[in-house]
């Protein structure tokens, strides 16, 4: 029969033994506790605001002219979940190319932020939204009407992209 | 014959050729823009620039040597253009020394100083030889910080091209093409130095026939299709390789396929055939028959009422009713836009099976269509290929000449065609009522299908493998470019990458899968119910049995078609020699 030296309860002395003093001191660190700083929120209702650093869902820029996006198909040919579909079609802009259809399958993406990177137009970034919630597969991919953001929205991320890319 | 060295290996070259043909043709590629191997040489994009050198010699004559023994070479200072320096005996020429590779990599740096660099709106990007050298070739900086060039972009040259100013970097590749290849001499050089840029001549525009090839060998995107303009980029496709069935020329292509759909046709280089070419008749319209108007499913139409129908209740039909009618009444019709393997497969149908010869097919021959160029007479592909494995009446039977009168006296009572094209007869599509069972195996809609009684959807040439025969007897194989439930499985098929991961619930993939049959299929399928015993698995396999059968067909087999691009009928066990194929631009994806 295996004999177990050496416990928990064998290291234990005398006071630990005794159990109350422990409680004494829980219960003190706990009253300390009320008195420092929260670090919880009231999510929903107080939000966190992540820095311009975070990869959240990725959007399209949106400028007054129309979306920088020209459909080069980049994104969607990095894209390693191939979450990504572009197509293309003419327009009489000086920049002729623009995307007719451009759907994110936000089932498929992981956030890595290939897209953004690789983007040459810097249309595609990834936005500080994080709490992405669906409740059908169709209503997860997501077409340009929900993908187009305002560049005012964004400058947090293109700041940073602008010093760190 | 003369002996040349390059980069230290020698070579035996016919006398009269240029330095960048005899390394061409042994296996080195000089990096080029402008030259082509059937265009005139200009030389003026500089690109192929290399190291030319010849033996010293003494007063005397006697070469110097040096203190091993070898010759010494005098190489010339200045660069020489390897396109337009011919050859001589003894010469001697590095295309990799540190002084080339500097010359490459300045004349890159030049052309790029102009070059819009706006790749992601180019149509060319993903085969781009400007974008393959500058992986290759460029050192990657630019010491250019002023403004670019704008020059005039958009312009349309004709029906089919668009030509963009900014982008074109002068290789003179296409107002060459056009004069000596589409002898349309339309095009040229206006303005000089960084202002030139190619145009028109006032009151033409570039309406050629074959002007559509100057996309496919224009270097950079600077010339693109209006019909294809930003349709797809050609990553997202998948490019197998075909035969053009718009004539019996029998045009090599490849079929450039997304989601399923056919978004373009472009020639794929065979030096027997159409060298590098083909016609925008056939670039633009032959493969519309395969992504639009197809009939999908089977259908029975008896008394008129029309229904769709299963393929197993179409053919127990088709079984019951042709076994009712004498086989003197039936005429049975091949087809000059099938392969050789489902004519034959036909014809062994009302030979062996119906046991009927009469048997024949509609020819389509238009005086107007053909030139001297690559478009022939005969606008079908194949109808060489279908008179040879046995589509031809026998003597004293039905023939297409006489079935219009046969029918109106009654004589043919049914009518079992292969053939979808039948509009092109009005008297026949007229007496097509009278008939008591009409049975075809079409692609497309048209009156003809109106008026069958039973109808098998086929494939189209783009779905299925199988030979075809051009009007010079040379017999080609093809495969399939499109999937259809049949060919869902078929081995060799290069797919695009959304085709290979891709699962089936994306959206790019919810594309129709046809259920329409290679007509060899349905036949044996409809031979078999007759108690016919064939079991043919593959095109193959009905290559193979022709082979063995048919003398003209002598030695050929799908692998030695297509190693030797296209063997001709009666001389395959004597092919022409193989050459090396150019590729303008070979980055391009599969």
């Amino acid at each position: 029969m295996n004999k177990v030296a050496n416990t928990e309860a064998q290291r234990m002395n005398f006071w630990e033994r005794l159990y109350i003093p422990e409680i004494a001191r829980g219960l003190g660190l706990t009253f300390i506790e009320m008195f420092k700083p929260r670090v919880t929120r009231q999510y929903p209702e107080v939000r966190w605001e992540p820095q311009g650093s975070y990869r959240g869902r990725p959007v399209l820029v949106n400028e007054d002219d129309g979306e920088r996006c020209v459909a080069c198909g980049l994104c969607s040919r990095v894209c390693p979940a191939l979450a990504i579909e572009v197509q293309a079609s003419e327009t009489d802009r000086i920049k002729e190319r623009y995307p007719v259809k451009f759907e994110i399958n936000m089932l498929r993406c992981i956030f890595c932020g290939f897209c953004e990177e690789v983007c040459p137009e810097e249309a595609i970034v990834m936005s500080k939204e994080y709490d992405i919630v669906f409740q059908t597969t169709d209503e997860a991919i997501l077409g340009k009407e929900n993908l187009l953001k305002p560049v005012s929205e964004l400058q947090d991320r293109l700041e940073f992209l602008r010093q760190w890319k | 014959m003369p002996h040349v060295v390059i980069d230290g290996k020698t070579f035996e070259a016919e006398p009269n050729k240029t330095i960048i043909e005899v390394a061409f043709e042994n296996g080195l590629d000089i990096p080029h823009f402008c030259w082509h191997p059937e265009l005139s040489v200009s030389g003026n994009c500089r690109m192929c620039l290399v190291e030319v050198g010849m033996p010293k010699r003494m007063p005397d004559g006697s070469f110097e040597k040096d203190n091993d023994g070898k010759n010494l070479i005098g190489f010339m200072p200045k660069l020489q253009i390897a396109c337009a320096t011919g050859i001589s005996d003894g010469m001697h020429v590095r295309t990799k020394s540190e002084v080339v590779v500097n010359a490459q990599e300045s004349v890159m740096e030049f052309i790029l100083i102009n070059h819009p660099l706006d790749c992601p709106i180019c149509d060319e990007a993903g085969q781009c030889k400007l974008q393959e050298y500058s992986f290759i070739h460029a050192n990657g900086e630019s010491r250019f910080d002023d403004v670019k060039n704008h020059k005039d972009k958009r312009v349309s040259w004709g029906p089919n091209v668009l030509f963009d100013g900014e982008r074109c970097i002068t290789c003179s590749r296409c107002i060459r093409f056009t004069n000596e290849v589409a002898k349309q001499p339309v095009l040229t050089f206006v303005q000089r130095g960084d202002k030139v840029t190619i145009k028109t001549f006032e009151g033409t525009e570039l309406d050629s026939p074959y002007s559509m090839n100057v996309i496919d060998i224009c270097p950079v995107g600077a010339l693109t299709s209006k019909d294809f303009r930003f349709k797809s980029r050609v990553w997202d496709m998948s490019f197998n390789d075909s035969i053009c069935p718009g004539c019996s020329r029998g045009c090599n292509i490849k079929i450039g396929v997304r989601n399923n759909e056919i978004l373009r046709l472009e020639p794929k280089a065979n030096p027997f055939v159409n060298k590098f070419w083909m016609c925008d008749y056939g670039r633009l319209t032959q493969f519309q028959n395969t992504n639009v108007n197809r009939i999908s499913e089977p259908r029975i139409t008896f008394e008129g009422n029309q229904k769709s129908s299963t393929w197993q209740e179409a053919l127990s039909v088709a079984n019951q009713k042709i076994s009712a009618i004498n086989s003197k009444q039936i005429m049975i019709l091949g087809s000059p836009f099938a392969t050789n393997e489902d004519n034959f497969i036909l014809s062994l149908f009302a030979k062996k099976v119906l046991k009927t010869e009469n048997l024949d097919f509609f020819r389509y021959e238009d005086n107007l269509f053909c030139d001297d160029k690559l478009r022939t007479i005969d606008r079908t592909p194949n109808s060489a290929g279908a008179f040879a494995v046995g589509v031809s009446p026998g003597s004293h039977h039905v023939n297409i000449d006489n079935l219009v009168t046969k029918i109106k006296t009654g004589e043919i009572t049914a009518l079992y065609t292969i053939d979808d094209s039948l509009d092109r007869f009005p008297e026949l599509v007229s007496v097509l009522d009278e008939l008591e069972l009409f049975v075809i195996h079409a692609q497309n809609e048209s009156v003809v299908t109106q008026k069958a009684n039973i109808v098998f959807p086929a494939s189209t040439f783009a779905e299925v493998e199988g030979t075809f025969t051009n009007f010079e007897n040379r017999v080609q194989h093809f495969m399939p470019a499109v999937i259809t439930a049949e060919n869902l499985r078929f081995m060799g098929m290069k797919m695009s990458r959304l085709d290979k991961f891709g699962a089936d619930n994306d959206r790019w993939t919810q594309h129709d899968l046809r259920r329409s049959r290679q007509h060899w299929r349905i036949l044996q399928q409809l031979a078999n119910m007759m108690n016919a015993g064939w079991s043919f698995t593959s095109s193959e396999e009905i290559f193979n049995t022709i082979v063995e059968h048919n003398d003209q067909f002598k030695s050929m087999s799908y692998e030695l078609l297509d190693e030797f691009q296209g063997l001709k009928c009666m001389k395959a066990s004597n092919p022409e020699a193989k050459k090396r194929i150019y590729q303008s631009h070979y980055m391009k994806p599969n």
